[in-house]
């Protein structure tokens, strides 16, 4: 069965890094946006590999199924971005290319140092919404109330900019 | 894991299916196209301008709207399952969260954001 | 292994056909229900009483030209038909249909996959119906499949939140997302949760409905305003495809409401997949006589019910089944 996990987790991380890839590169941003739902969708895979179903769950209902769409949206409501070609690069190449190298380093290297890594979550147990929605209400309850404020500030911010925009 | 397994075949199973008929289509259908029949619909007139408009700028409102309540829904999940195990303490969280977010909808419909015109 | 791998391959074959099957026959159910109720007969040449309509229906599709306007973006406008199909088809991997049994000494479960998060997993996966309908809208260059498209996605991701909130009402009272665990504490006909939510089993008929975008919530369709919405460029197998997919999110909705709130294959003396399918065909015909009762509501009004009316209520039905769990 671990044999059968990791050929998985190979199959789903080269799935997420090509699209992720695509993502960045296409010139037409409808299929970007496409290929982000597929990366989004892959990383679910994983997080179900990890016994994380609940979490793999989230990410499909917010990121997928809300999140995405809000984007397929805003990429609709822009008009003449549909179906044109766009530029994907500027001129900051040398920059960028700089930084996500120093970047990629540090991470390698911050990743190397690590030992025992704990990739298996078997801590977690079998009913992982059961833990989780304990633990929000005790230990993490303060956390989970803040939530709601952020959600609240995001949605009269939503509000206030779309009035400005119709006046 | 296993039960995803067959998760997985299901998928596996349900887009063969479909390629089957789509070939099995391909293969007997006639296939006869010219200028006039590979027009776009548009009550039998030539399509006239771009397809790609412009549309009323409500739905990205709903969009938004719809992807906060998603979260909040999404946290009730693990509440409802644990709840049988939690109390009043846990009712009350819950209570106040609901409370903070139906302020929320209460200042989109107050602000005209959920009238469609 | 190996032997896990052929059973379950089996049950997936087994559940494929007799989906599919079902979807055939929903048509067949829908055209001769809708016609009793406008005192017409609905199907009757093919075959005895026309059971054999939906197998003509089938091969005339198959044997039909498969048009492709030529400004659609070709390898979306194949994609979406598919898309549209596979999540509806995904949802009955969770559903139990049977008790477990024995059949030449194997143990077979009655459900495919007994997914610990089983009802969260129908409720993502439900929300992956949008993009087969979104990919639809934006590949085909039709003015009609654009607008279809887009009112088809606002429509079902306004009422998404009261779907889900409606589900809530249920887990409150069952503390489980196991679809196995919510059959097996509702043996025995008192012990159904539909006596103690019956609120939220309205508020989920009702959210249901309009996600699967059927009447009075059928505006993606709507024919007069939008000519076929979102497909209205798709012909031939593509077409049906779609088609397909409505029926089987039909039957998904049927299938998930029975195992919620009926008890799913809990009943005495008949077995317990014929009581299954007893209780799904009951519901599909609420569809049908919806169908047959209700106006088409306008735009403004669907969007103004799903967020002014059945999302306050569900949210209040939520804290008062909370609150009444806790006396």
């Amino acid at each position: 069965m671990e044999h059968q996990i990791s050929s998985a987790f190979w199959v789903l991380s080269f799935v997420i890094l090509t699209s992720a890839i695509l993502l960045v590169s296409l010139k037409n941003v409808f299929h970007c946006a496409l290929f982000m739902v597929l990366c989004l969708f892959s990383v679910a895979g994983i997080f179900i590999l990890l016994d994380a179903e609940f979490l793999a769950a989230a990410q499909v209902l917010i990121y997928v199924g809300a999140v995405s769409i809000l984007m397929i949206f805003a990429i609709m409501l822009t008009n003449n971005l549909t179906n044109r070609v766009i530029k994907q690069t500027n001129e900051n190449g040398l920059v960028s290319l700089f930084v996500c190298l120093s970047f990629a380093v540090g991470a390698i290297m911050l990743i190397s140092k690590t030992h025992s890594w704990n990739y298996r979550a078997n801590e977690l147990g079998h009913d992982n919404s059961l833990i989780l929605g304990k633990y929000l209400m005790t230990e993490f309850m303060l956390p989970f109330e803040v939530i709601s404020v952020l959600l609240l500030a995001a949605m009269i911010g939503a509000i206030a900019l779309a009035r400005k925009e119709r006046s | 894991m296993s039960e995803y397994l067959s998760i997985l075949i299901f998928i596996l199973i349900g887009t063969g299916i479909v390629l089957f008929t789509f070939l099995l289509s391909r293969l007997i259908r006639p296939h006869n196209p010219y200028h006039a029949k590979n027009l776009n619909y548009e009550c039998a007139e030539e399509p006239v301008g771009n397809s790609w408009f412009q549309f009323n700028n409500r739905f990205y409102i709903f969009a938004l709207i719809f992807v906060i309540f998603d979260v909040e829904v999404i946290f009730l999940f693990p509440w409802a399952v644990a709840f049988g195990q939690l109390g009043l303490f846990a009712l009350v969280e819950m209570v106040i969260f609901i409370l903070i977010l139906f302020f929320g909808i209460f200042y989109a419909w107050k602000k005209g954001a959920l009238k469609w015109v | 292994m190996l032997e896990m791998v052929l059973i379950t391959l089996i049950k997936v074959l087994v559940v494929v056909v007799a989906v599919l099957t079902g979807c055939a026959y929903s048509t067949y159910m829908e055209r001769k229900v809708l016609g009793r109720l406008q005192n017409r007969i609905g199907p009757s040449y093919a075959g005895p009483f026309g059971l054999l309509q939906p197998l003509a229906d089938g091969l005339k599709l198959i044997f039909k030209e498969d048009i492709v306007p030529s400004n659609v973006e070709r390898i979306t406008f194949a994609l979406a038909p598919m898309i549209a199909f596979i999540p509806a088809l995904l949802s009955f991997a969770v559903i139990p249909f049977s008790s477990d049994f024995e059949l030449f000494g194997y143990h077979i479960t009655g459900m495919l996959s007994d997914l610990n998060i089983g009802i969260l997993f129908i409720f993502a996966v439900t929300s992956l119906g949008v993009y087969g309908i979104v990919l639809a809208g934006w590949s085909s260059g039709s003015k009609y499949s654009l607008l279809g498209g887009l009112r088809a996605t606002a429509q079902m991701i306004s009422y998404e939140v009261a779907y889900g909130l409606s589900i809530i009402g249920v887990i409150l009272i069952a503390n489980t997302l196991s679809m196995r665990e919510l059959v097996a504490i509702q043996e025995g006909i008192t012990n159904w949760i539909i006596w103690k939510q019956p609120f939220g089993f309205l508020l989920y008929i009702t959210a249901a409905i309009a996600e699967t975008n059927r009447a009075p919530f059928d505006l993606p369709e709507a024919e007069s305003e939008l000519v076929a919405g979102y497909h209205t460029e798709y012909s031939s197998m593509r077409f049906s495809m779609f088609f397909i997919g409505e029926y089987a999110n039909m039957l998904a909705v049927a299938s998930v409401g029975t195992t919620l709130f009926f008890g799913g294959w809990n009943g005495p003396f008949l077995p317990p997949v014929l009581w299954f399918v007893i209780k799904v065909v009951a519901f599909m015909f609420c569809y049908i006589w919806l169908r047959a009762t209700f106006p088409r509501l306008r735009y403004d009004q669907l969007m103004n019910f799903g967020w002014k009316v059945l999302f306050p209520l569900a949210l209040l039905n939520t804290m008062v089944t909370a609150a009444w769990v806790m006396l």
